[in-house]
């Protein structure tokens, strides 16, 4: 059957209303108010897919928009303090803060309100924000990208139209920018296809799962950031937790986990909710509730494994392209940084050739370029890493060597090969499992389309995988989307693709590289509010 | 004809609702809002009537504050012919959102008014009743199909014993269930051209509408947690624990 698409053409389409995407877009209306740009945001609306910590250094904000102080965003608490503690089971020792993890003049925010907030900035500056519709795939013609296709609506399970079927429009466009964050599907389509990783490193990845509390009175500490590191990880697991204390006893406690980790058997998400029942953090939350809850991978490889920005009519920017500083555990102000100079790029030149040089002799890749060795380092280790942290600030990242990434999949080390580290108390705070957890970020699917996360060869599930990694898929996944049920007798693998919050760790971490995580019908996914 | 569909800007169906800290109604800072799913579907039953070729004109009508022009457009980009937005700040209960349409739908010299059965924040149930009555006008409450013939209008009613067909002279006020329909899926370049259809607004000050707030809200509370249950050991055990609950006697 023929399928009938609407064409729409524009000077610009922007893949993702997140901070990159929002960025380039009002600095292209203020620069060229001319040019006509749209933003496809497959959320619900404009933040509902959003998730970050999020402390934020306000320099972007302050040079695109310098008033915008004077009516902040709904979540916004200027930063009082910072703690950085080590953790152990029962125990809490205080570490001096590292000097990118300073706070001074930050502000905790909530990215999707956040991000909510610019979409209105720039409506008013005439920019067509399309909430609900995702971009499935780009659209490559004579070696150029000329643009993306959106996702059908109304598909039925096995793929065909159903009777609300509304095929997906064709954008067109002079320079598509893809501002898909952390492991953007179109994104990676275009850096396998234009071969843009070709120069790099694999990129690696953490997973961040977040929850924001309401507390008993008193507890809260507005201003207050406390980061630790420790349990209930084993030292040679990279990460750590969050807790960023806002107003109206409200508090947002996170935890990340570097994706390179070994052992088959970690559970990112039960190693959250440990941290959360340590005896220091449950006297904040214990008789509180969650209010919101959600995960999302986050970029962690540097500029080492910073792929090339350009290709033929298109161009990466933020962390689709992975422009976030780990040390400083920050991205949204580099993430907007790489859409302004983008913008002014595209004003300026009307070509996407030459923003790579362009974005690599800006000062933006010069703070990455000086921490660059900082989270390779913790590869031998959390002691080992923090030394050799310590030495790449005192030297100021001017040591001669860059240190490699390594895929994170490629890092798992087959069952029984690791000791079990693993030393965990018994847990009394919410939520009980995934499902509960799943719950507060209120996901929602149409059950009757095709499942959007491909397994291109489920007979591996439940052999080769099974004995070799015992399915970590089941483990890493924070929302329950993948398990293996017995069905007479055997074992397969059940994908239980509307639990799905789109955080892409299953994309990352899958150690056979089968699953194929791509966009759903839009607006489905999760409807984050205050994340 | 005319018809005249509401449209009510709930809190979107995909929020999980809390109560405020205080007790005096439902958090809204940072949440979600939409149009109310019954009212969809009671758009695209007045878009089907038209496209089965009726000569007929879909008008959209809200009532709430300025920025529910957002989900007007919404309603527009769906298929509406125009829309009217009657503009007040303060919450509106069923009788005078029964008033409002009543004076709307005399403006317009409607033929017909097809609303949601209930709005799926307060579960009301009652507006389209009380147009009805108000109007003077017959009333297919809970309509799952809809067949327009000249003036009259068959309507199928779920009803708690099944279904029910009654027929209606119009003017009058259809109710949508569920089942009516499924609303269509808006396409990118009708929100385009939603941008440039007539969106007039009316200040509620404007109607001669009495204001009367016939309900007082006491206090919201969110429903009790329920309690975990436990297995017991035997089938003894179990009667036991029934006889102490009170449960047996």
């Amino acid at each position: 059957m023929q399928i009938q698409r609407d064409v729409m053409t524009y000077d610009f389409v922007v893949v993702g209303a997140g901070p990159a995407g929002l960025a380039f877009a009002i600095r292209l209306k203020q620069l060229a108010p001319e040019k006509t740009v749209c933003i496809l945001e497959k959320g619900s609306q404009v933040g509902a897919h959003i998730l970050s910590g999020c402390v934020m250094d306000p320099i972007a904000m302050d040079r695109l928009l310098p008033d915008w102080r004077k009516h902040p965003p709904a979540i916004c608490v200027p930063a009082a303090k910072d703690e950085f503690v080590l953790l152990t089971k029962t125990g809490r020792v205080r570490l001096p803060t590292p000097p990118q993890m300073h706070n001074r003049g930050n502000f905790i925010v909530s990215l999707g309100s956040l991000c909510a907030w610019l979409a209105t900035q720039a409506e008013g500056l005439g920019v067509d924000v399309f909430p609900g519709f995702s971009a499935a795939v780009p659209l490559i013609e004579g070696g150029k990208v000329i643009g993306v296709r959106c996702g059908d609506m109304g598909l039925q399970k096995d793929g065909t139209p159903g009777p609300n079927f509304a095929a997906g429009a064709d954008i067109h466009a002079g320079v598509t920018v893809l501002a898909e964050g952390c492991r953007g599907s179109v994104s990676k389509r275009l850096i396998k296809e234009f071969q843009l990783d070709r120069d790099c490193s694999p990129q690696t990845y953490g997973i961040g799962l977040k929850e924001l509390w309401r507390v008993p009175a008193g507890r809260v500490q507005p201003g207050l950031i406390q980061h630790s590191i420790g349990w209930p990880l084993d030292t040679k697991t990279y990460g750590g937790s969050f807790l960023y204390h806002l107003d109206q006893d409200r508090v947002y406690v996170g935890f990340v986990a570097g994706l390179d980790y070994e052992d088959p058997e970690f559970k990112p998400f039960e190693a959250f909710q440990q941290f959360k029942n340590h005896p220091s953090v449950k006297a904040l939350l214990e008789g509180g509730e969650i209010q919101a809850a959600g995960a999302r991978t986050i970029v962690e490889g540097g500029i080492q494994s910073l792929p090339k920005l350009e290709m033929p009519g298109a161009i990466l920017i933020g962390d689709a392209a992975g422009t976030l500083n780990v040390p400083k555990i920050k991205g949204v102000h580099l993430a907007m940084r790489s859409g302004m100079l983008a913008a002014k790029h595209l004003t300026e030149s009307g070509t996407s050739a030459g923003f790579d040089a362009r974005w690599r002799t800006s000062p933006c890749a010069k703070e990455l370029r000086k921490v660059r060795n900082i989270r390779p380092g913790f590869r031998w280790g959390m002691w080992v890493g923090l030394v050799n942290a310590a030495i790449e600030t005192a030297t100021f990242g001017l040591l001669p060597w860059t240190l490699k990434n390594h895929a994170d999949w490629s890092n798992l080390k087959k069952k029984g090969r690791i000791e079990n580290h693993v030393d965990y108390v018994e847990r009394t705070l919410p939520p009980r499992d995934r499902l509960a957890s799943v719950y507060f970020a209120a996901t929602s699917h149409d059950e009757h389309q095709p499942a959007h996360l491909k397994v291109s060869d489920t007979n591996i599930c439940a052999t080769k995988c099974a004995e070799e990694f015992d399915n970590p898929c089941t483990r890493f996944c924070p929302a329950n989307v993948y398990e293996m049920v017995e069905d007479a007798g055997k074992k397969r693998l059940q994908i239980n693709a509307a639990n799905c919050v789109h955080c892409k760790a299953c994309d990352i971490k899958d150690p056979y590289e089968i699953i194929t995580w791509t966009t759903p019908e839009g607006g489905s996914g999760p409807n984050y509010q205050n994340l | 004809m005319k018809i005249l569909v509401g449209m009510k800007r709930v809190v979107d169906f995909n929020v999980r609702i809390q109560v405020k800290k205080d007790g005096s109604g439902v958090e809204l800072a940072g949440v979600k809002l939409g149009l109310n799913p019954f009212d969809e579907i009671a758009l695209e039953e007045a878009l089907r009537i038209r496209e089965k070729g009726m000569q007929a004109e879909v008008i959209a009508l809200s009532i709430g504050p300025a920025d529910v022009q957002q989900q007007l457009r919404t309603a527009l980009a769906m298929g509406a012919d125009r829309a009217v937005l009657v503009e007040t700040a303060d919450a509106v209960q069923p009788l005078m959102a029964a008033r409002i349409l009543l004076e709307m739908a005399k403006r317009e010299n409607a033929d017909l008014v097809i609303l949601g059965k209930q709005a799926i924040d307060d579960d009301c149930n009652q507006t389209g009743q009380m147009l009805a009555a108000l109007w003077d006008r017959p009333q297919a409450t809970f309509a799952s199909a809809v067949e327009l013939k000249d003036k009259t209008l068959k309507v199928t009613r779920e009803v708690d014993a099944g279904l029910e067909v009654i027929e209606v002279d119009l003017p009058a006020v259809v109710t949508t269930d569920l089942r009516l329909n499924t609303p269509r899926f808006v396409k990118m370049p009708d929100i385009m051209k939603a941008k440039s259809k007539p969106l007039a607004t009316v200040k509620l000050a404007e109607l001669n509408v009495a204001a009367a707030p016939a309900l007082e809200a006491v206090s919201y509370a969110a429903p009790v947690p329920r309690k975990g249950g436990h297995k017991v050991e035997s089938v003894q055990a179990l009667v036991k624990e029934l006889h102490d609950r009170g449960v047996l006697s």
